[in-house]
């Protein structure tokens, strides 16, 4: 077998262990195997039926909606709709927190102040709109509600907290 | 079920409003869509397999004890100290979330570790000092982890 092969069927290794595994637990009545796949089919399902609509809305969002567009009007706008600019980038974006860094150096070369900057950290750890979607999908709407009404002041808050404290303190980001 | 519904009426406006304003961009919009689910569809499931295999290893019993409504200061701690360390896509810890809610995990405790994991990062510490100064990435991580356990809190008194 050489290596590309491999690397190309590397991927599926473990859902063809676990189908061989399932399927075992079936004809030999092995119980615990038949509760793991049984529980497996039910996520499965669970998440069939939202995953692949949630990525449709993202995709229509990130057509209609993109992002250097917003990029373009930080910096300038202050108060409220500062805010709301840096909270709407943030919801667009996708990934884990250390990719937000050097999107925050690009606001601090920019110009955006501190508050906003740390807004946008906030924002972006907790209101991206993929992850909020599968936060719907599956802890509920109701859940998703509460943590985020719940977040949003408290981060807003982090923002101007970190301004306040960072004021006169020759505050800088670096490019790494 | 009601989720579902949710989600799909929702691509259904959304795409039915996008098409009538431009075609183009919703064919676009819709492939986009469709690569971001490949690319996510195996490892999701591999997560999947792995989420139903911890369910059956770790007794619900224990899930209760340690993260349960009954289990107080001390769920909330385990809950905050494992979000703060690990480093996990969302779209890994949230099928792990509702797991741990089905065998008996309370709402709050599950608040607490998924808020941490979001906004508390201990491992990308170093990368994130690189970029604000030790002082400020130390503080940040700090006032997260007050705010995710205020959340935490909210979000037992409210659910």
């Amino acid at each position: 077998m050489t290596k590309t092969h491999f690397q190309k069927i590397k991927p599926y290794i473990w859902l063809a262990a676990f189908a061989f595994f399932s399927a075992g637990s079936f004809v030999f009545g092995f119980d615990p195997g038949k509760t793991i796949t049984k529980s497996f089919v039910e996520s499965f399902i669970e998440m069939i039926t939202f995953i692949p609509f949630l990525f449709i809305i993202v995709g229509l969002f990130d057509v209609w909606f993109p992002k250097e567009k917003i990029e373009r009007h930080i910096g300038q706008d202050s108060g409220i709709k500062g805010i709301f600019t840096v909270i709407i980038l943030a919801m667009l974006q996708a990934g884990p927190l250390y990719g937000a860094f050097p999107v925050a150096y690009i606001l601090y070369k920019k110009g955006a102040s501190v508050k906003n900057i740390f807004i946008y950290l906030g924002a972006f750890s907790t209101l991206k709109i993929p992850m909020l979607g599968i936060e719907i999908g599956y802890l509920g709407l109701n859940f998703t509600l509460a943590r985020t009404l719940i977040a949003l002041p408290l981060f807003i808050l982090t923002g101007y907290f970190m301004e306040w404290y960072l004021k006169g303190k020759n505050f800088k980001i670096n490019d790494v | 079920m009601t989720n579902t519904l949710i989600f799909i009426s929702v691509s259904a406006l959304t795409g039915l409003v996008s098409f009538l304003l431009d075609r183009q961009k919703t064919i676009s919009g819709f492939k986009k869509g469709l690569k971001m689910f490949k690319n996510i569809v195996m490892p999701f499931l591999n997560i999947l397999i792995l989420v139903s295999l911890l369910l059956f290893i770790v007794p619900p019993q224990m899930i209760v004890k340690y993260l349960g409504a009954g289990s107080g200061a001390i769920g909330f701690m385990i809950a905050a100290v494992v979000g703060s360390i690990t480093l996990v896509p969302g779209f890994i810890s949230y099928p792990i979330a509702s797991g741990l809610i089905k065998q008996g995990a309370s709402y709050s405790t599950v608040a607490v570790f998924m808020t941490t994991l979001m906004m508390v990062g201990i491992v990308t510490l170093p990368l994130e000092i690189r970029y604000f100064g030790k002082r400020v990435a130390v503080i940040r991580n700090l006032l997260n982890l007050i705010a995710a356990v205020i959340i935490g809190i909210l979000i037992g008194m409210i659910l």
